[in-house]
């Protein structure tokens, strides 16, 4: 090709990226960095025009309060826990649904609806069921003689970080169904076929063959469902507001942001949070070498 | 080592039914090839003796073994796939060892087997490396090493060259024959390819639409074709048809009076089409032929030329010359002639009717090249 010709295709490469460029610099890169600038700053929500600068006393502030590393705790608790049950699950009906079983089609519909019900809808719907007097899911224990009264479940600071991880998993095991199944359908099935010609036993070769080739689709599905784990917030507040047992770092940021209406030191949080978003999503990406093609 | 016996298999899925009632021995050490043209069910056979497919009805035995409802990993077969399903994952010495990891043996013995495997195979000094960084010949030396290195009692491959170019498959053709000569194993072969069946085989199953059409020797397949279909489909290129008779009119030419006279004898069939070989015609002048016609293209395959010629009823003759063609300009007027025990002669239903040369006469077969096999 004569360098004619390649700057050519260059310049017609920026001119289709130049959309993009646009609204990924006004809807992310501009408020990321408003964020990041007031937490330099003293500014109040009231009047954000009126602030001095700071230096970084509002990170310090935010990891000298015990509050934040109890929301940290609580999130990290519960992205571990949550992405762990669902990758499980997920794998098991993935699994399953790659099966030639009769009505495969319809299953696969049904096991959507979780994932398309708004999380603030579906949250609102397991509160009820789950109400310690009206709920159906202590009517249903009841009746079956396996507790004598109502469980106050989302009311018990012991049982509620239970509640929201059974709530996630319900949501988006879903999810990650799905995109194990992608990862499936991509296994050709003379390779299975050779491997139980050759007489290796099922587990065999789930773990040795299966198992690695999936590793990709897997390590996609998690760092996925980890990110978002760690950012969430909808779940946990329609349950639970600002209750200390779930407080995860994003209600955090938002109570110091708009309850307190201490802009600094939220958007200090807020940044906190992006820079541990950031760590896991590199961590994850480390460990389960995303960044380099494994397989064929 | 083990015999195979296939009674009244069957196979459908749904109302599409793919295997009719096959009935098949093949004996133990024999080197079997199932071909024909694609649909015709022979990979699905395949699989059934695998036991990757059940069969909907019928049985399957092994060595005199009914193993209709072993599952494929208790067969003791080993099968070699087209897309040669390799382990992306694994290395190469890891690929052809997998097998053996579920047998307890330890890893010194696998090693060693392996390695004996790999050397037979030349794959030896590729051991370390991935499926991926393989040429194609390569990654079909490991499947088969894969096979191998089991020890199995039968060998099966499904169309196991067809991805490579075709030097490599003349290449690997002579490996698996001499693999077959080393171990004696018995093998069944899926193939479209007429050439590997030829070479490979020490018998052919020609299939069509799910049925047997003639099981046969290379040679017998080729000399004596049980029907139309079994003629048309083994030989390259292909048998010329024509109708009976092929009256002087339609610039053809008439049975000999008597081949007429043998095949109209009371209570036998009547001929309705006649077939000849490319290679039992010779191009003459026009007026010198049993036939004639004109020269519609020469093809140049270096050591041979393949002359079209376009008889008067429209249809394009093949003739197999070898050396240079007598004639080379298109629209010429040509003559075809050849030897009445070159003549297959087919009833109506297209199976094929003993000829002349095939009249048992003792001393003639062999000198006319025609054969008295009536299958």
């Amino acid at each position: 090709m004569s360098a004619k010709l390649a700057r050519r295709e260059h310049r017609t490469a920026w001119l289709f990226l130049a959309p993009l460029v646009l609204v990924m610099l006004t809807v992310a890169v501009w408020p990321l960095g408003r964020t990041v600038f007031f937490s330099f700053t003293d500014a109040y929500l009231d009047d954000p025009t009126v602030y001095g600068l700071v230096g970084i006393s509002n990170f310090i502030e935010v990891i000298n309060d015990p509050a934040w590393w109890s929301a940290v705790r609580n999130t990290l608790t519960f992205a571990v826990l949550s992405v762990g049950i669902e990758t499980l699950l997920g794998l098991g009906i993935a699994l399953l649904l790659n099966e030639a079983i009769p009505g495969r089609g319809l299953l696969r519909a049904a096991i959507l609806v979780p994932w398309a019900i708004p999380v603030v809808v579906a949250t609102k719907i397991w509160e009820w069921m789950l109400n310690d007097q009206f709920g159906v899911f202590n009517r249903i224990l009841i009746s079956l003689g396996l507790i004598d009264h109502g469980i106050a479940w989302t009311a018990s600071s012991s049982l509620i970080m239970g509640v929201v991880i059974f709530i996630d998993v319900w949501m988006t095991t879903p999810f990650m169904v799905l995109l194990i199944l992608a990862g499936l359908q991509t296994i050709p099935g003379e390779m299975m076929e050779a491997a139980e010609v050759d007489g290796i036993p099922a587990w065999k070769r789930f773990w040795s063959i299966t198992l690695p080739l999936l590793k990709p689709a897997i390590g996609v599905a998690v760092l996925f469902r980890s990110l978002d784990a760690i950012r969430m917030f909808d779940l946990a507040y329609v349950l639970a507001a600002s209750n200390q047992n779930v407080m995860t770092v994003s209600i955090y940021a938002r109570d110091r942001l708009i309850s307190f209406q201490e802009l600094g030191v939220g958007s200090a949080a807020s940044t906190w949070v992006f820079l541990l978003v950031a760590l896991v999503a590199i961590i994850l990406i480390g460990v389960l070498r995303l960044d380099r093609s494994t397989g064929d | 080592m083990a015999s195979i016996a296939l009674s009244s298999v069957t196979k459908a899925y749904g109302t599409h039914t793919v295997i009719r009632g096959v009935d098949l021995q093949i004996a133990d050490g024999e080197f079997v090839v199932f071909v024909g043209p694609s649909g015709c069910g022979k990979s699905t056979l395949l699989r059934i003796v695998a036991g990757l497919v059940p069969a909907s009805s019928g049985q399957v035995l092994i060595d005199g073994e009914d193993v209709t409802d072993v599952p494929a990993s208790k067969r003791g077969v080993a099968f070699v796939f087209q897309s040669y399903a390799l382990y992306p994952h694994m290395s190469v010495e890891r690929n052809i060892g997998f097998a053996l990891e579920t047998l307890r043996i330890g890893k010194e013995a696998i090693r060693s087997k392996v390695e004996t495997v790999a050397r037979m195979l030349k794959v030896d000094h590729l051991l370390e490396r991935r499926p991926r960084e393989l040429s194609g010949g390569q990654r079909q030396r490991v499947a088969i090493g894969r096979a191998l290195v089991r020890e199995p009692e039968i060998f099966l491959f499904d169309e196991p060259l067809s991805n490579l170019d075709s030097d490599l498959r003349m290449e690997m053709r002579i490996e698996i024959a001499r693999l077959h000569e080393d171990i004696k194993t018995t093998m069944v072969y899926v193939t479209h390819d007429q050439a590997e069946a030829m070479t490979l085989a020490d018998r052919i199953v020609v299939l069509n639409q799910g049925s047997i059409e003639q099981v046969g020797t290379p040679l017998e397949l080729y000399q004596a074709p049980a029907n139309r279909f079994v003629a048309g489909f083994i030989g390259s290129p292909r048998m010329n048809f024509g109708p009976v008779p092929l009256g002087a009119e339609a610039g053809g030419f008439s049975l000999p009076d008597d081949l007429v006279a043998h095949h109209t004898s009371p209570g036998s069939r009547q001929p309705a089409s006649i077939g000849i070989r490319p290679e039992a015609l010779s191009l003459v002048a026009p007026d010198a032929g049993r036939m004639s016609g004109v020269l519609e293209r020469v093809e140049d395959l270096g050591h041979e030329h393949f002359a079209y010629i376009r008889l008067a009823d429209q249809s394009i003759w093949v003739v197999r010359v070898a050396g240079r063609p007598p004639f080379e300009r298109r629209n010429q007027p040509v003559g075809l002639s050849f030897a009445d025990a070159d003549i297959f002669v087919f009833d109506s239903e297209g199976k094929r009717m003993a000829h002349r040369a095939t009249v048992p006469q003792a001393g003639r077969e062999a000198s006319e090249g025609g054969l008295v096999h009536e299958r």
